[in-house]
């Protein structure tokens, strides 16, 4: 697909141009300057900020700022005027993909079923189970003096370990992946969108058909036998949760995993110093959390109103850009450096306010486990030479082809 | 040293428990708590750095 080549970054921008996608950094440093909340009229009219204070003190007004538009590049299916719906009467959205897709109150009673599935003491319960993936992934690459650490490594994780949390087979991965990618990586083509979307909605329907009748103890049966208020779920409200875990769960967490080693296979005194001083991992997933943020999500504007001088109107979009909060001189010293020992470190990476990634602490321990797992087995590794790394951008960012030598 | 978390801004980040384990808690719905009070000494740099790295300014010292 190609894109209008970009002459103003601060009128005009598009975050799907390949030279954005692949290297945005000097964007961001460049408008935060000169212009730190741009504009765009492209596919809609959409603001940008750039510097941190903006980006957070708009994620917390969820009042002039609303969660129910929250895809980068539109798409009619899952924003409000379309219901996702499969056939005349088949399954469909009606409530959107609470709770990242709600405001309150909707968002405050829907979230509140889904975090004690990934509260901190629960994410250890799956820690295991990732690890062993983990290795049995690099098995798979003994032997090899080369591999797709993107393709072969980090997308084969994420999506196991959201189907396990599930209850969905695990053998379907490579066809949740190519649904996911579906709708986030195909930005303008929105007939592949849509099919991804609604292959999404008829498989997860189905899943939950089965499991009304015969319940196991996985998060979608319990879901469905979760009473509020005195009364079941209504079955849409399920099926947006559902479609969320399994949309969020996956593109995200692969990019911040190929990302971070993405970074470590071009730094080899970063790899170096993490394969000899393990202590650090813990500030070190931040900082490669912070300088890789993989997710950006939007907002609409609920009224007409003016922010710092921006004149903005009811339902425009505002991109919640915590990538580029995360690298805002302002807030952090030297930002465009990776220091895997930063100490001050409010990286926003899993968003600021009520949005909070509900799935912060999973992903978290998926990045950390998945890097310790492949440096204690592949502890010296760089690009190979001359190879092309491809990016994807837009929503999620992070690196979708990754050759590395091995050893 | 004594340290608090408001209960009011807390979002559930965990980071302070990721940092600090010896000095806090996290509930199912992700909201931290102080579990040692005041803060043992050797710990202080950890509560420190436990403040610092809040992204919704949550854990603050206590001023005597």
């Amino acid at each position: 697909m190609t894109t209008r080549p970009v002459a103003d970054w601060a009128s005009d921008f598009d975050v799907l141009d390949p030279a954005y996608v692949e290297r945005p950094f000097s964007i961001w440093a460049d408008l935060r300057e000169r212009c730190p909340i741009a504009h765009t009229d492209r596919r809609a009219p959409t603001w940008m900020p750039t510097r941190y204070e903006d980006v957070t003190a708009m994620a917390h007004d969820v009042k002039h700022f609303s969660s129910q538009r929250i895809a980068v590049i539109p798409l009619q299916v899952n924003e409000g005027n379309e219901t996702g719906q499969v056939g005349e009467d088949g399954p469909s959205l009606e409530y959107g993909l609470p709770p990242i897709s709600a405001d309150p109150p909707l968002h405050t009673w829907t979230r509140r079923l889904l975090l004690p599935w990934f509260s901190h003491r629960k994410v250890a319960e799956y820690t295991p189970f990732t690890r062993e993936l983990c290795q049995r992934l690099l098995d798979g690459l003994a032997g090899s003096d080369e591999a797709d650490a993107a393709a072969d490594y980090a997308q084969q994780i994420p999506v196991r370990v959201i189907a396990h949390i599930l209850g969905v087979p695990l053998e379907m991965a490579d066809t949740f992946t190519g649904w996911v990618r579906e709708v986030l990586e195909f930005a303008d083509d929105i007939e592949r969108r849509e099919h991804g979307i609604l292959s999404i909605v008829e498989f997860l329907s189905s899943e939950m058909q089965g499991r009304r009748e015969h319940p196991g103890e996985d998060l979608l049966s319990v879901l469905l036998q979760t009473e509020v208020d005195g009364a079941v779920l209504d079955d849409a409200v399920v099926l947006g949760m559902a479609v969320l875990l399994l949309i969020a769960g996956i593109d995200t967490t692969w990019s911040a995993i190929g990302s971070s080693i993405w970074h470590l296979a071009t730094h080899p005194d970063d790899r170096d110093r993490l394969v000899q001083e393990p202590e650090l991992m813990t500030l070190a997933v931040e900082e490669l959390l912070r300088a890789y943020s993989p997710v950006t999500m939007a907002r609409m504007v609920t009224e007409d109103l003016e922010y710092k001088g921006c004149p903005m109107h009811f339902e425009d979009k505002v991109l919640m850009n915590f990538p580029a909060a995360n690298r805002d001189p302002e807030f952090f010293e030297d930002p465009d450096t990776v220091h895997l020992d930063r100490e001050n470190n409010r990286h926003v990476a899993f968003g600021s306010g009520i949005h909070r990634c509900a799935g912060s602490n999973l992903a978290r321990m998926e990045l950390r486990v998945a890097l310790e797992e492949w440096l204690a087995r592949i502890p010296s590794f760089s690009l190979v030479e001359g190879t092309t790394v491809k990016w994807a951008g837009g929503q999620v960012r992070g690196p979708r082809t990754l050759r590395v030598r091995l050893r | 040293m004594r340290i608090r978390v408001d209960p009011d801004k807390c979002q559930g980040h965990a980071r302070c428990v990721g940092i600090a384990p010896e000095l806090f808690e996290v509930d199912d719905y992700g909201l931290s708590s102080v579990t040692v009070d005041p803060v043992p000494e050797g710990l202080e740099a950890k509560a420190r750095l436990a403040v610092a790295n809040c992204p919704e300014y949550a854990v603050e010292v206590i001023e005597e």
